[in-house]
């Protein structure tokens, strides 16, 4: 089933071109993966599909973005869009506040919470982003004191916590060390089961481990969307090819 | 060549720092005889200001640097933070380049100006619509907490932008509205920059003399209510130094050592808040 269905997607900020003419569709509880060369539009591609991009001076969005049938430009209650789909940033951006509060952040804008429920939501979020065996003593240190695997886990279960459909993931490993990586893919595959994924790299190898399809972009225009083994073994565009293989980007 | 420098640049530290020790030196050198003739507790609790017949208490311009300073703070910060709040976070970048400046122009301004608008147009509004004398702790408050704006909107618009952009955009992509994370993550982070603009304005109010002469009355009496006249510690000194002699020259040094020790204890005070992070 169709989680996401984007069709004729252009952005432009100014006179300049982000993402020329995207049509993609993303499933229910897939990965998918989105692979391309910097600047070739990935992060564009998330940002708009929480209407962060709506933030950015000069923006502008034309085509179809439809979330559950329903087109996203024409969503009033934004905050409650950015609920629905939660990102996780490249650079892990922990709230400067305990960790406690970092997780119970978002839930805390809907209103207050009963001190059972909030413990429960930071023990789950906390376990879901396999975090929690590693700070369950320590909730109210300050969250800018962990480890920067530690604090990307915190963002994803920041976003957990919100209780998000799909989640996007823009590069979270780029800043990270192999260990910690391995660590964040272990809690994504968890994660696969019960919601869907957009994620975003320029690492090849990570994509293919991860992604159920995977997309590839270059220079803000969609060249191939495929299974994941497909675009890996045998692509059937050339620039695809040339890319997962190493030859260029 | 490096090393003279360096050697050039060290002495022109120490020079400073031996500067500023001698006029404390001095002052406390000054000032300190009277204190112990007097008794410091007689001198700072004492409530009669008579020099004529050898009565030195400055318990009440004390209370009167005090009410003057906190009224300030209270006209003063709410409208600073919030214009800084609302030029770094929420006004159009054409606006800020126009009204930042604006707002530090006001600095610029001669206290004796301000004075004297005080006198002429504020005290008068004050003795029609509310009594007193005019010349009193409200108008000074007032007079002052426009003095400090620059100073604390300009500090808190710094502060504001220091925090990283990157907090904004995660708050938002949880889910909160520019205000929420405005209020919930902007401002606990800048708060310790918010505090130093408070601290430095705070430090402005206690030590502005001229605009305070001009508008707070300086009635020698312990003030009751905010439309009382007061006379501040700074005041005290400029009004009486033109004649002072002897043990009432020696009570003005004095009265320069508690505003030395006051404006201390608020800045340790302040910055102990500042500091209490998380």
């Amino acid at each position: 089933m169709n989680k996401i269905s984007i069709k004729g997607l252009s952005v432009r900020f100014g006179d300049k071109a982000a993402l020329r003419d995207v049509n993609l569709d993303v499933y229910e509880h897939e990965i998918l993966s989105v692979i391309g060369p910097a600047n070739s539009g990935k992060s564009t591609l998330l940002l708009c599909l929480n209407r962060m991009v709506d933030r950015i001076y000069g923006s502008r969005v034309d085509g179809k973005l439809l979330l559950d049938g329903q087109n996203v430009y024409s969503i009033e209650d934004v905050e409650e869009l950015r609920r629905r789909v939660g990102i996780v940033f490249a650079v892990p951006i922990p709230l400067p506040m305990t960790i406690r509060e970092n997780i119970l952040f978002g839930p805390k804008l809907k209103g207050r919470l009963k001190r059972s429920e909030a413990d429960h939501l930071v023990e789950s979020s906390l376990k879901a982003a396999f975090l929690w065996d590693e700070v369950k003593d320590r909730l109210e240190t300050f969250a800018l004191r962990l480890s920067g695997g530690q604090q990307q886990r915190l963002c994803i279960a920041r976003t957990l916590a919100l209780k998000p459909e799909i989640i996007m993931f823009d590069e979270p490993c780029s800043g990270l060390d192999p260990i910690s990586t391995a660590k964040v893919e272990e809690a994504l595959k968890e994660l696969k089961k019960s919601y869907t994924m957009i994620f975003v790299t320029n690492n090849t190898k990570q994509a293919a481990r991860i992604g159920d399809r995977t997309a590839f972009l270059l220079m803000g225009e969609l060249i191939e969307i495929d299974r994941t083994q497909t675009i890996f073994t045998v692509p059937s565009n050339k620039k695809t090819e040339e890319y997962v293989t190493g030859r260029f980007g | 060549m490096d090393r003279f420098i360096s050697k050039l640049l060290f002495l022109a530290a120490c020079s400073s720092t031996a500067i500023l020790a001698l006029i404390a030196l001095f002052i406390f050198k000054e000032g300190l005889p009277i204190m112990a003739k007097t008794g410091i507790g007689h001198f700072i609790l004492g409530k009669e200001w008579a020099p004529l017949s050898g009565q030195f208490g400055i318990y009440a311009f004390i209370i009167g640097s005090l009410w003057v300073t906190i009224g300030a703070l209270i006209f003063g910060v709410p409208l600073g933070v919030s214009c800084a709040v609302f030029l770094a976070e929420f006004a159009p970048p054409k606006w800020v380049g126009v009204l930042k400046p604006a707002i530090e122009l006001l600095a610029g301004i001669p206290s004796v100006v301000y004075g004297f608008l005080g006198v002429m147009w504020l005290a008068p509004i004050i003795r029609e619509h509310l009594g007193g004398p005019g010349l009193s702790i409200l108008a000074a408050s007032i007079v002052l907490a426009i003095m400090i704006l620059p100073t604390i909107v300009s500090v808190s618009i710094d502060a504001i932008q220091a925090v990283p952009k990157s907090y904004k955009e995660g708050s938002l992509a949880l889910g909160a509205t520019a205000w929420q994370s405005t209020w919930r993550v902007i401002l606990p982070a800048a708060k310790s920059g918010i505090l130093a603009g408070v601290i430095l304005g705070m430090g402005r109010a206690v030590g502005e003399t001229m605009a305070v002469i001009m508008i707070s009355g300086n009635a020698t009496t312990i003030p009751h209510s905010p439309l009382d006249s007061v006379r501040t510690l700074t005041a005290n000194i400029a009004i009486e130094m033109g004649y002072a002699v002897g043990d009432h020259r020696q009570a003005l040094f004095a009265t320069g050592v508690v505003l030395f020790f006051f404006i201390m204890i608020l800045n340790t005070v302040a910055l102990k808040f500042a500091r209490r992070k998380f």
